[in-house]
């Protein structure tokens, strides 16, 4: 690796809570991807979060499944993706994470996968489904030699242990799930999720931490934001680019007014 | 070559446990400690004797003298029909309730293709006072009407699953979700040798007291405790994986699996996997999978709401790469005309999912002193709506 990778650069000089937002590509329609990504930068996005949509997200609710759904019914396929992020670095500076799930990326081959990632300038990867012995064993030299972060989670009910170990392999952040569920199942910050934040801030790990599920406003945010290095938005923004008629002021607006700046 | 699970969770190529990170706790404590709760001889007890007293174990070996006849050759059928509930899935959901119960949960969620699997799992919640809730595909609902009716009168939650070809896939997807959203006192009992590692291993052990019977009623019955061929249908496979348990390791027992082929293999309106799948992931293992080139799973089809479904277990992936296993893909036609023949010729109306393994008689010539024992995995109760539908039975 040349050059150090956007995500340590930016968690490295960081003043503020970090905002990183997920967005389904090829949604609200099929070519909305770069529009969405440009007005999300536009309006102050510190980290983009790509989803490549799957027919079978067994992770996410029903606001990103359908997102998924609806991209995969306009015809998005990773090859379409990578197509319509070719030019990405021209226009987006911040870091750009893939997150989808595994099976797609099997069929594309791992390593041609990789190898257009960094071709293009993605910086990380987060496939929920692709657990961690699993990437120690298979992927981690490949991710690497292409210059690409796998991002992990850990949820409340991770172990210590585990997560001692999830810091150990991880580069970048670590994507802490607020609470037991799959995306968008909740909404708000209750005082035992805090607590479980508190738990992990004060264990002193070597990577940083952004919360993600259930943050929704500038409330949720500035409050998950208090015991990591920011948080990740998805299911709320998904909701809003969903229903927008003005997708480019509509954007920016939301991101402002997560960041507080509006 | 071995057939059983590596220590990696694995079947050859296939198997290993793909689940997020939200499931991981779960499936990790089950992993661990599975295999200590079912070698305890209090849970083996426990687990023979409502087999026993509950289920009506140990189901007959029966001769089939008039298919035999007809065929040429010696059929039994292994009467997994006359369980309770009225297939095989029983054997699991017995299993895996007492396993929950040792793990300290008292809510059990599944999904349901056919609706046996739903009423297998409503049945061992009501019996073990335990709360149950049933995922199944918004049509299966429809043509699974009767299993509907049952899981309620036992008591359980049944939620439509709405996303995609609303079927097992889809059911499946919805109960690995609701799994999620209660890691701590939930349960999920998976219906079939599918999901992460342990769940195949595990389902195939409790589902390998079919052909531990089929042995020793083998030789009482022909004084050999192996037969020539053992068929059984595959959508998860289950039945099968229990048919085939004590054989695997039986060179002289051929192992054969019927799929749905729906309304031809290359109609573009089927689920026979091991013919239109590659290697990919699913519910959280590598098998093989229906899928497009950029990896999203096709939806399958099948008259058989229990085989349709787009991959199939690990374990079947690798009998049929490593050629220990035969697959046939059967059409919905060829298993209505089984349906039938079964029905009238030996007086027992089979489900349709078993009917696509009767449908393998015709085409396997089997030599006259050969046996064949066909796991007969359910009764066609269920099923009679289609039946009456599809073969104008009220005409
Ligand atoms: C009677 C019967 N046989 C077979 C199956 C298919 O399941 P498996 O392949 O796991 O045995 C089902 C599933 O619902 C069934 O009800």
């Amino acid at each position: 690796m040349t050059k150090m990778n956007r995500i340590s650069a930016l968690f490295s000089k960081a003043k503020e809570p970090i905002l990183n937002v997920y967005t389904t590509a090829g949604y609200p329609h099929f070519e909305d991807t770069m529009t969405v990504l440009t007005a999300l930068q536009e309006g102050g996005v510190d980290i983009i979060e790509i989803g490549m949509p799957y027919s079978d997200p067994v992770a996410d609710g029903e606001t990103i499944q359908q997102s998924n759904q609806a991209s995969l019914d306009q015809g998005m396929s990773v090859a379409h993706l990578f197509t319509q992020l070719k030019d990405l670095r021209q226009t987006i500076t911040v870091p750009v994470l893939l997150m989808g799930y595994i099976n797609p990326v099997l069929q594309y081959g791992v390593e041609a996968f990789c190898a257009k990632c960094a071709a293009i300038g993605i910086d990380g990867l987060i496939l929920p489904d692709l657990p961690m012995a699993e990437y120690e064993r298979e992927y981690k030299a490949i991710f690497e030699a292409h210059g690409l972060f796998n991002i992990f989670l850990i949820t409340p009910q991770t172990t210590d242990e585990r997560i001692r170990h999830i810091d150990s392999v991880s580069k970048g952040f670590i994507y802490m799930v607020s609470s037991a569920s799959t995306t968008g199942a909740k909404t708000g910050i209750s005082s035992d999720q805090e607590t479980y934040f508190e738990r992990i801030a004060s264990m002193n790990l070597q990577n940083p931490r952004l919360i993600g599920f259930g943050i929704s406003d500038h409330s949720s945010f500035m409050k998950a934001s208090k015991n990591a290095s920011g948080a990740i938005i998805g299911s709320a923004f998904v909701k809003l680019i969903g229903q927008a008629t003005d997708l480019r002021a509509e954007i920016v607006d939301f991101v402002q007014s997560i960041k507080g700046k509006k | 070559m071995s057939f059983q699970v590596d220590e990696q969770g694995y079947y050859g190529n296939f198997g290993g446990a793909f689940i997020p990170e939200m499931l991981y706790p779960n499936v990790e404590e089950l992993r661990s400690r599975y295999l200590d709760i079912i070698a305890d001889p209090v849970f083996q007890a426990e687990y023979d004797a409502l087999l026993k007293d509950f289920v009506g174990r140990p189901t007959p070996l029966f001769k089939a003298e008039r298919l035999s006849a007809k065929y040429n050759t010696k059929i039994y059928l292994k009467r997994e029909d006359l369980c309770h509930t009225g297939a095989h899935k029983v054997n699991n959901t017995v299993g895996q309730i007492l396993v929950a119960k040792r793990l300290g949960k008292n809510k059990i969620v599944a999904e349901t293709g056919a609706g046996q699997h739903g009423v297998a799992t409503a049945t061992v919640c009501a019996l073990m006072g335990m709360e149950c809730i049933v995922y199944m595909g918004a049509i299966d609902i429809e043509r699974q009407a009767p299993n509907v009716a049952r899981m309620r009168m036992l008591g359980a939650q049944v939620v439509a699953a709405k996303s995609g070809s609303q079927t097992l896939k889809d059911a499946t997807n919805e109960a690995m979700r609701h799994w999620i959203n209660h890691p701590v006192d939930t349960h999920y009992i998976i219906g079939s040798v599918v999901g992460p590692h342990p769940y195949p291993d595990m389902v195939a052990r409790f589902q390998s007291i079919i052909s531990a019977e089929i042995r020793t009623q083998l030789q009482e019955k022909e004084g050999r405790d192996y037969p020539d061929y053992v068929i059984a249908c595959v959508g998860g496979g289950s039945n099968a994986a229990g048919a085939f348990y004590h054989f695997l390791d039986e060179p002289r027992t051929a192992l054969i699996a019927a799929e749905a082929a729906g309304k031809g293999v290359n109609s573009g309106h089927s689920a026979a996997t091991t013919f239109l799948g590659k290697s990919g992931v699913l519910h959280g293992s590598k098998s093989l999978l229906m899928q497009t080139e950029d990896g999203q799973v096709i939806e399958p089809y099948s008259i058989s709401a229990g085989l349709d479904y787009p991959g199939i277990g690990p374990m079947h992936a690798h009998l049929f790469e490593s050629g220990r296993g035969k697959f046939y893909g059967i059409t919905d036609e060829e298993a209505l005309v089984a349906a039938v023949e079964c029905s009238q010729l030996e007086g027992i109306i089979p489900a349709l999912e078993t009917a696509h393994a009767l449908a393998v008689f015709e085409k396997l010539q089997a030599k006259p002193n050969e046996i064949v024992v066909v796991n007969l995995s359910g009764r066609g109760d269920k099923d009679l709506a289609t039946y009456q539908n599809r073969l104008k039975l009220n005409d």
